[in-house]
């Protein structure tokens, strides 16, 4: 099952490009919301150059923090690296993808969370625990909706393998799927949710009272700190290039050419650009809602995720 | 020889609990002995059920007990050599476990001699379960397990609330051992032949196989702890001591587990889609409410008890799918689900086990069984938090451990729609799996809160901060169960094929796609459908993790790392009350779920008589209380009473009326024969 070593070394460059470049949307993100609201924007290359700040730092740690604090930020970069290598990027039929299939995908998010709000509470300041309990009641509300839409492609690919997924996509040609549209929404929706984006969480706030990301790694700071950013960017691209590849795969390669390979870079770049446009105009058109609002808000994408799996049923398989 | 081992196994576990009794006066020796014979119990339960499971070979014997005309007739296949395996594993562990943890009962008000000796008897009942082979010795083994049990949860009489747990606990096993027995009445029919094999010949009518069904589920049901039958499930499982609470939770709740198992796709055989149906969606409702139930309490036992209603839903669902697509025709799948059910069987029992060996140690330590007391137990109890820390990663469902594998089988039983006929069920599956999917991401915020509030933070009280790490035999127990949650989530694929031989028996049909990939991959229907390789995953976490210490580690600088003090937002030093609790944590969830409990919340506020707008004091008061008792349990209490009370008026305490009611009676009987 496991493919040959050109297979196996294309998937690890695939997956350093994939970590590698994860700062570079984030910069563009940041970087279009500034023009949109009329500020002077960051170089593209600010995060960057952030990373490696910190990772200059020195690392302080609470008194009593204990191993669980400090080998979290590892195990949820590990975790994120794992995700992103499964995820096709620029080429299907690599090695890496058969080694997890979404769910585990959906798993992997867990895992890294689950340390992360751990971390948060191991302090025993109040921020920690209160970021933690919000990060943790939020996931548990979006990880029915995020596996329910996923179930949707699944159910239609008959496959919960990424990379057959789109091969499915790609060889049924462009298809209008009500399920899809449905699907799609409530994926971004999640993703939206899942990354501490407005308007569920500002990655730029450090108010207290409304954090949820940054309250549970308040403590953090040097290099874990940079790993835990770090980890936060790739989550984003992730999400990213799983709403462009699974829903919009043209473009990708199918086969492992220079040409084709090249195609596929430029076309995962282009997509999440546009992506990142779509993220920046939303968040400056809408504002921050109180936390308690959260829930109606993951609900809907719950309800659109259940829409879409009943019109797959009722539409598109004639039962 | 599988049988042979079944033998020594339930009289060592038999003369453990008998021995007990005799070296009541002598502690040391008590705990030795006992011990050891229950270690080697289990040592000999793993070897017997492993030689059945693997061979597949199908042993039967007459026991030399029983009536002439009801013969006990015993029998091990690789469905009760499986069970046999996880009450071996449970009991080794706890054999490890028991001698450091009882020392805290040595000097207690309890002869020590009664909880050796019940415990034989229970680790004795529940194997005698497994072997049964016809209905009458499998009835006699149930009550032997049951009643064993009841004396284990009574243990600590004295305090009323255990009392009147056990007496809750006493009565719901026998209204479900009444609806077993039933069960097997319909099976067996008017013939009356109580023999297992008789049932499997027998071809029922297939109302009557429905009601049967209905009977088993009730009983088998109430035993496992489905909703709403949970309810004396959270009462009686915190309260027995900590290594019986992870016998009773981990492995006794197995048994209803094969109960079922063997009632439905062995005895009952044609199995209706419609009771897969049924079983699913309760399957999904105690799954759900277990979990909910679960994150809202703060005694950890008890917190740990509600995660299992949660676990056995997802176990009943497995058998629920299984039994819809057996039901529909789709053999394939049908083993699909039964091996995902089982699986979950084997993990539930190691991670529950766990986890309960890990909350009685801290309870030994601390004295503290609510979580709003704990705190900082990472720093005092470092080995156990390791291993406590496993069985919540486990739990919580998360890659690469075994939980995660067998709940992965189950969503991917349940993504398998597309292979029914009707529409009905195509939407009602997948709905359960994002039911599924929500279970599995709260119980991880629950397990979350467990680990965070208790073992994370600053301890709270004066007897955790100053609790120490337990003896070796403690952690030995609890290491044991924690590697092999370890193993069976690495190694899914050979977890599989061992457990081929069950499907093979049950239904003469097996997975040979799950394990075609060899050991590294597991594809349960083909590799382009879903795959999952846990050993890479490991691997690759581990690998991230060593490149991500090695690189960025300043291994040149000589100088510890420095510590500073936390941010307290420029307020002075933080105390270990400014902590979030349990009850904070889960407040989100209880806010967003509100309506599935029933939540008293009252908060008064005194104020300054002088002064009416300056408040001097909150006090905040918080009850959760779960729903099934004013639903069903008191009006079926109320109505129990009133029925008794209607009945008592005949109960003159004349002798005459009592005779006059003997004569008509007899009159009545007379009639009713001719």
């Amino acid at each position: 099952m496991a493919g040959d070593l050109t297979g196996w070394l294309l998937a690890l460059l695939q997956t350093l490009l994939f970590i590698g470049s994860a700062p570079l949307l984030t910069g563009w993100v940041k970087v279009v919301k500034c023009r949109l609201q009329n500020r002077a924007a960051p170089s593209v290359l600010q995060p960057y150059r952030d990373l490696r700040k910190l990772f200059r730092k020195e690392v302080v740690l609470a008194a009593n923090a204990s191993w669980i604090f400090r080998s979290s930020p590892y195990i949820l970069l590990g975790a994120m690296v794992l995700a992103a290598a499964v995820v096709p990027l620029i080429a299907v039929h690599l090695p890496t993808a058969v080694i997890a299939d979404v769910i585990v995908l959906v798993g992997f998010f867990a895992l890294g969370r689950f340390f992360l709000a751990l971390a948060g509470m191991d302090i025993g300041t109040a921020f920690g625990g209160m970021g933690s309990s919000r990060e943790m009641s939020i996931s548990s509300l979006t990880e029915p909706a995020m596996l329910m839409a996923v179930f949707t492609l699944a159910m239609t690919a008959s496959t919960t393998n990424l990379e057959t997924v789109v091969q499915y996509i790609l060889d049924q040609g462009l298809v209008l799927r009500p399920s899809f549209v449905f699907a799609i929404l409530a994926v971004m929706m999640v993703a939206v949710a899942e990354t501490g984006r407005i308007p569920i969480d500002n990655p730029a706030t450090h108010l207290e009272l409304t954090m949820i990301h940054e309250a549970m790694v308040l403590e953090y700071s040097g290099r874990h700190l940079a790993l835990i950013e770090w980890a936060a960017q790739i989550k984003l691209m992730i999400y990213g290039v799983l709403v462009a590849n699974i829903f919009f795969p043209w473009g990708i390669a199918t086969q492992a050419t220079a040409a084709t390979l090249l195609v596929g870079i430029l076309a995962i770049a282009a997509k999440l650009a546009l992506l990142g446009i779509v993220l920046a105009i939303s968040e400056t058109l809408v504002a921050k809602m109180r936390l308690f609002q959260v829930p109606r808000f993951l609900s809907i994408a719950f309800l659109l995720a259940l829409l879409s799996m009943l019109s797959h049923v009722i539409l598109e398989t004639g039962g | 020889m599988s049988l042979a081992f079944a033998y020594v196994s339930i009289t060592s576990a038999l003369l453990s609990g008998l021995l007990s009794m005799v070296m009541g006066a002598r502690p040391f020796l008590l705990k030795t002995v006992s011990f050891t014979l229950l270690g080697l119990c289990g040592v000999f339960a793993i070897a017997g059920g492993g030689v059945a499971l693997l061979t597949g070979a199908i042993e039967t014997d007459q026991f030399i007990l029983g009536l002439p005309w009801v013969a006990w007739t015993l029998r091990l296949d690789p469905l009760s050599g499986f069970f046999f395996v996880i009450v071996g594993l449970v009991t080794v562990a706890v054999a490890l476990y028991g001698p450091g943890y009882i020392r805290e009962y040595e000097h207690g008000k309890q002869p020590l001699c009664v909880l050796g000796l019940f415990t034989g008897l229970f680790v004795a009942g529940m194997l005698l379960v497994l072997l049964a082979d016809g209905a009458f010795a499998f009835m006699v083994a149930w009550e032997l397990m049951s009643l064993a049990s009841y004396f284990l949860v009574a243990y600590q009489h004295q305090h009323a609330a255990n009392r009147r747990a056990a007496y809750l606990y006493l009565l719901m096993a026998h209204i479900g051992g009444l609806a077993i027995l039933l069960g097997f009445g319909v099976l067996a029919g008017a013939g009356g032949d109580f023999t297992f094999a008789a049932m499997r010949a027998r071809e029922l009518s297939p109302a009557w196989a429905s009601v049967a069904f209905g009977l088993a589920l009730l009983g088998f049901g109430m035993k496992a702890g489905l909703v709403p039958l949970h309810a004396w499930l959270p009462e009686a499982h915190p309260v027995a001591p900590a290594h019986i609470s992870a016998l009773m939770s981990g492995v006794m709740l197995k048994m209803a587990v094969y109960g079922l198992i063997r009632f439905t796709f062995d005895l009952l055989g044609d199995i209706q889609w419609e009771w897969g149906l049924t079983v699913l969606i309760l399957g999904s409702a105690s799954a759900l409410l277990g979990v909910l139930y679960a994150l809202m309490q703060n005694d950890l036992k008890r917190l740990l008890a509600y995660s299992s209603v949660e676990n056995i839903g997802i176990i009943f669902m497995g058998l629920g799918l299984s039994m819809i697509f057996l039901g529909t025709g789709n053999k394939v799948l049908g083993v699909l689900g039964l091996i995902a059910a089982l699986y979950h069987s084997l993990n539930h029992a190691l991670f529950k086990g766990l986890l309960f060996l890990g909350a009685g140690a801290v309870l030994q330590r601390s004295h503290e069984h609510d979580l709003e007391r704990m705190g900082g137990l990472i720093h005092r109890m470092p080995f156990t938090a390791a291993l406590f820390l496993v069985g919540c990663i486990s739990i919580s469902g998360l890659p690469p451990f075994n939980g995660f594998v067998s709940e992965w089988l189950t969503f991917q039983t349940a993504l398998q729609v597309p292979a029914l006929e009707s529409g009905v069920l195509r939407t009602v599956i997948p709905f359960t799996a994002a039911v599924l999917a929500l279970t599995v991401a709260l119980a991880a915020a629950c397990f979350v809160k467990a680990y965070g509030v208790g073992f994370l933070g600053q301890a709270r009280t004066r007897h955790v901060r100053h609790a120490r790490e337990v003896d070796r035999g403690m952690l030995g127990g609890q290491g044991l169960l924690a590697v092999l949650c370890v193993f069976f989530g690495v190694l899914p694929t050979i977890t599989i094929d061992w457990l081929g031989q069950i499907p093979q028996m049950l239904l003469q049909a097996t997975l040979p796609s799950a394990t075609a990939q060899g050991w590294l991959w597991l594809t349960p229907i083909s590799p382009t459908v879903a795959s999952y390789a846990a050993p890479l995953v490991l691997l690759a976490i581990l690998f991230a993790w060593g490149a991500g210490y090695l690189l960025l580690h300043p291994r040149r600088r000589r100088t510890p790392i420095r510590r500073g003090i936390p941010w307290e937002c420029g307020f002075g030093p933080l105390s270990n009350r400014m902590q979030y609790t349990s009850t904070a944590f889960a407040q989100p969830i209880r806010r967003v779920f509100r309506p599935v409990w029933r939540v008293d919340e009252q908060v008064a506020e005194t104020t300054d008589p002088a002064q009416p707008l300056r408040v001097t004091g909150i006090r905040h008061q918080l009850q959760i209380g779960d729903r099934s008792w004013p639903a069903l349990y008191e009006p079926i209490a109320r109505w129990v009473l009133g029925a008794a009370r209607r009945v008592g008026r005949i109960q003159t305490g004349s002798i005459r009326t009592y005779l006059a009611y003997s004569f008509f009676t007899l009159l009545a009987l007379l009639w009713l024969v001719t």
